[in-house]
């Protein structure tokens, strides 16, 4: 299979999630992607559990190695002056540098965008970060479970009558890749037509926005104020997670229609109470709906989550069951579609690393290597990359270059 | 200013599945057409809506995702709107659809049909599931989607039912997703002058938002629970506040241990010491070896309860302000009010003002997401009204006024 990004360089100083999820798109449709590391300070995704049997270790953390196949690791001290030089001469032979440090980190090192494209003038630089290189808090520290405040998800997470509830993990760092990675791979096309380079700001923050604009435009036009609402919606009734039979098992459900109704009714053998005509209409169910939320899990209890699932959907009714992590590794539409790549990791052995979600019918996305461990192909990239000979590739060895 | 998309054409057929694939191909550049079927897409209906009159041209849902689009009406089910599809495709160079699996094919607009006519064409399709599988004709909505990607459960007060987020978000990560690997498929066309089709899954998409949690299962045998305000996934099972409330409403601050977390936990001490709303116990705290990984419930526990009485005495204005001039880790928790009124924000010149002649008004939109220094993502127009483009873009096509007149007569468009 042809590999898309075939030929193209990426050094790649991010850590954490966002920019390493951006990466991850180029490095599984074909670029050669250089993680520069630290062992100072080690990327915090290889420092958060789960561990391999439980067991902390740079090399045995999952979080890291999901979003990183097909990415080559290079250990290297920045703060050595060598470990700069290392990094520039990285830098010359890459089309793109990508960073998502706090603001000031890169000048630091003297590779701001300035001295970047001094270094390699068409160079593409993707630098991401909570909220931008510029304004007044762009050196504010932060992970993306802060921007989860910030950015309004947190507040919109749970029950009106109770504290919010913060989505689960830093939720932007789902987000705010997806447009980066969009950006980059138009920024990288209008280089190879134009021989252009260019400097990409992502503020995590203002991506993040972009997943609740029509909240932003209803309190610019209406004064709304959108709140938390527990699983409520508007739309449809009977809405919502319903108990399963079992331990905290759930199966979703949503009736939109009155058409939707009568299958849902059907489904569940028109028991007495879905004749009673107050529920016959969505307005009905809607001012109805705590006593109808109660009869429908008076049902769904006696049931599985999964036969609630395959029974209303059976009746053409969106259901579906609430998923646990261990139903997602034996969820047979994942499996049919390789959601999970299982890959040899150096370390964890065979690990399922995260895939693609999107099936390209020419130019599939391919594994072709596991997670890196850390500092795993410094000398693979010296040599074969940058063509360091062995006794220079040694001495920077002995001076502390990759620590 | 330059665009990276410029001159190039993407026909989006997609419903509120699939709306942001296409405005974010819009906001790169491209000519992006949306095509509704006469008398308007269903998903114009979904609020909330301007004035909150529920009025299809009217929905700010539909506003927001659908700028920067041309729209056409046209019927796809007849055989004359079959044709003129057929000759939009010739043209054009993405077309982004969210149709059940199967539908374009029955229709004759499948993907060996439309690369036939232009083998350059991608075709962009965005389904629940996957265009196979046991799942693939499966019926969702928001709420199903995010339960069956792992996220809900993950999501809300452990006494209580998992809880998907209230505003609709499975749609938006298909739409942002399709984006990119759409972008992925328009880089390898532009190499070797191949089409093709991406076949996106929402599930999959939405899947993204469980970050290291379903790994907690496949290494360790955890199923991680939700824990509303709190923090899960941590080894010690200390339950630790990720929200708490202030004055006003509520801040963010997930405590971190070690070195990640020393200044913000040191600096906060001793701003709380400052206030007189310290004790003795906290002034002890080793914050640099702090470990939240091991820290013990009784520790903890001691240490909360000084944080909850020192947030509760301040807004969350005069906290986050405080917690600029330190540098630490303490965020507000936002209302739609208080990212309206964000400074940082004010100060990139963020929020957009988009024209809306069809209200007499100009609505401020959020900015797009990425600043790019030679091509910049942009706004150049607001949504269509339903139709509101048939007379250029059918014109760019070669109909005349005598054609269009019969179409629409018949229903067509």
């Amino acid at each position: 299979m042809p590999d898309v990004f075939a030929g193209v360089k990426v050094v790649d100083f991010t850590w954490a999630g966002v920019g390493p999820i951006t990466t991850k798109y180029l490095a599984d449709y074909g670029a050669t992607i250089i993680r520069i590391e630290s062992r100072n300070r080690p990327c915090i995704l290889r420092t958060t559990p789960p561990y391999k049997d439980g067991l902390p270790g740079v090399d045995r953390a999952a979080y890291f190695a999901i979003y990183s196949s097909n990415k080559y690791s290079m250990s290297v001290d920045m703060n050595h002056p060598k470990g700069v030089e290392l990094a520039r001469r990285l830098i010359a032979w890459a089309d793109v540098v990508a960073e998502s440090f706090t603001t000031g980190t890169m000048e630091k090192w003297g590779l701001g965008y300035e001295e970047v494209k001094k270094i390699k003038p068409d160079i593409i630089m993707y630098r991401t970060n909570m909220q931008g290189q510029t304004g007044p808090v762009c050196r504010l520290p932060g992970t993306g479970v802060n921007l989860v405040g910030l950015s309004g998800f947190a507040h919109l997470c749970g029950w009106p009558d109770r504290v919010p509830s913060q989505p689960y993990g830093p939720y932007t760092d789902s987000v705010a890749p997806r447009f980066g990675a969009a950006m980059l791979i138009a920024a990288l096309d209008y280089r190879r037509r134009t021989g252009k380079g260019q400097l990409l700001d992502m503020s995590q923050f203002e991506a993040g926005i972009n997943f609740l604009a029509p909240l932003m435009l209803d309190y610019f036009v209406n004064h709304g104020m959108a709140s938390r609402m527990g699983n409520f919606c508007p739309y449809a009734a009977p809405h919502g997670a319903y108990r399963c039979r079992g331990q905290d098992r759930w199966c979703t459900i949503c009736v939109s229609g009155d058409e939707e109704w009568q299958s849902f009714c059907h489904a569940i053998g028109n028991p007495e109470w879905t004749k009673d005509k107050k529920f016959s209409t969505l307005s009905g169910r809607k001012e109805h709906e705590l006593e109808l939320n109660h009869l429908v899990e008076g049902w769904t209890i006696n049931h599985t989550a999964e036969e609630v699932m395959t029974l209303m959907q059976g009746n053409g009714v969106a259901a579906g069951v609430v998923q646990t992590s261990q139903d997602l590794f034996q969820d047979p539409q994942l499996e049919h579609r390789h959601h999970f790549w299982t890959l040899n990791h150096g370390e964890i052995g065979a690990f399922p690393h995260l895939g693609q979600a999107a099936v390209l019918s020419k130019t599939p996305a391919q594994p072709r290597m596991p997670s890196p461990c850390l500092g795993e192909h410094n000398e693979y990239v010296c040599k074969e990359i940058l063509g360091m000979s062995e006794a220079e590739f040694d001495q920077l060895l002995i001076e502390g270059v990759f620590d | 200013m330059l665009s990276a998309l410029e001159g190039y054409q993407a026909l989006d057929l997609t419903d509120d599945k699939g709306f942001l694939c296409g405005r974010i191909l819009g906001d790169l550049g491209a000519d992006v057409i949306k095509v509704e079927p006469p008398g308007g897409e269903p998903s114009r209906r979904i609020g909330p809506f301007y004035n909150d009159i529920h009025d299809p041209g009217e929905s700010l849902y539909w506003l927001a995702y659908n700028a920067n689009k041309r729209g056409i009406t046209l019927n796809i089910e007849s055989e004359d709107g079959q044709q003129i599809f057929k000759k939009l495709v010739k043209k054009a160079h993405f077309v982004i659809e969210s149709f059940p699996p199967g539908y374009m094919d029955s229709l004759g607009l499948g993907y060996s049909s439309l690369s036939q006519i232009n083998p350059a064409i991608i075709l962009t399709s965005i389904t629940p599931f996957g265009q196979t599988g046991p799942y693939s004709h499966y019926k969702v909505s928001d709420i199903v989607e995010m339960g069956m990607c792992g996220l809900m459960y993950l999501c809300g007060d452990p006494d209580r039912p998992p809880v998907r987020i209230s505003f609709p978000q499975a749609y938006l990560h298909s739409g942002a997703e399709a984006a990119v690997q759409t972008m992925v498929a328009h880089y390898y066309r532009e190499t070797t002058g191949q089409g093709q089709w991406v076949d996106v899954s929402i599930q999959q998409s939405a899947f993204m938002a469980t970050f290291n949690a379903p790994w907690f299962w496949e290494l360790n045998r955890v199923v991680l629970k939700r824990a509303g305000a709190w923090r899960t996934g941590l080894t010690s099972g200390v339950l630790q506040r990720q929200i708490w409330p202030c004055k006003d409403g509520y801040i963010n601050l997930p405590v971190y241990g070690g070195a990640l977390g020393a200044r913000t936990n040191r600096r906060l001490a001793e701003w709380m010491d400052r206030e007189g709303m310290s004790d003795d116990f906290l002034r002890k705290i080793d914050w640099d070896t702090l470990d939240m990984g091991s820290v013990t419930q009784e520790i903890w526990s001691h240490i909360e309860q000084v944080m909850v009485k020192f947030f509760l005495a301040h807004t969350k204005e005069e906290l986050y302000n405080e917690a600029l001039r330190l540098n630490i880790m303490v965020y507000p928790v936002s209302t739609p009010r208080d990212i309206a009124e964000n400074k940082q924000l004010e100060a990139r010149e963020y929020w957009l003002q988009v024209e809306h002649p069809e209200l007499n008004e100009s609505i401020t939109y959020p900015g797009v997401a990425v600043k790019a220094s030679l091509t910049p993502m942009r706004v150049r127009r607001g949504a269509p009204l339903i139709g509101e483009h048939n007379p250029e873009v059918y014109q760019e096509l070669g109909l005349s006024q005598d054609d269009l007149a019969i179409l629409r007569q018949m229903r067509v468009i």
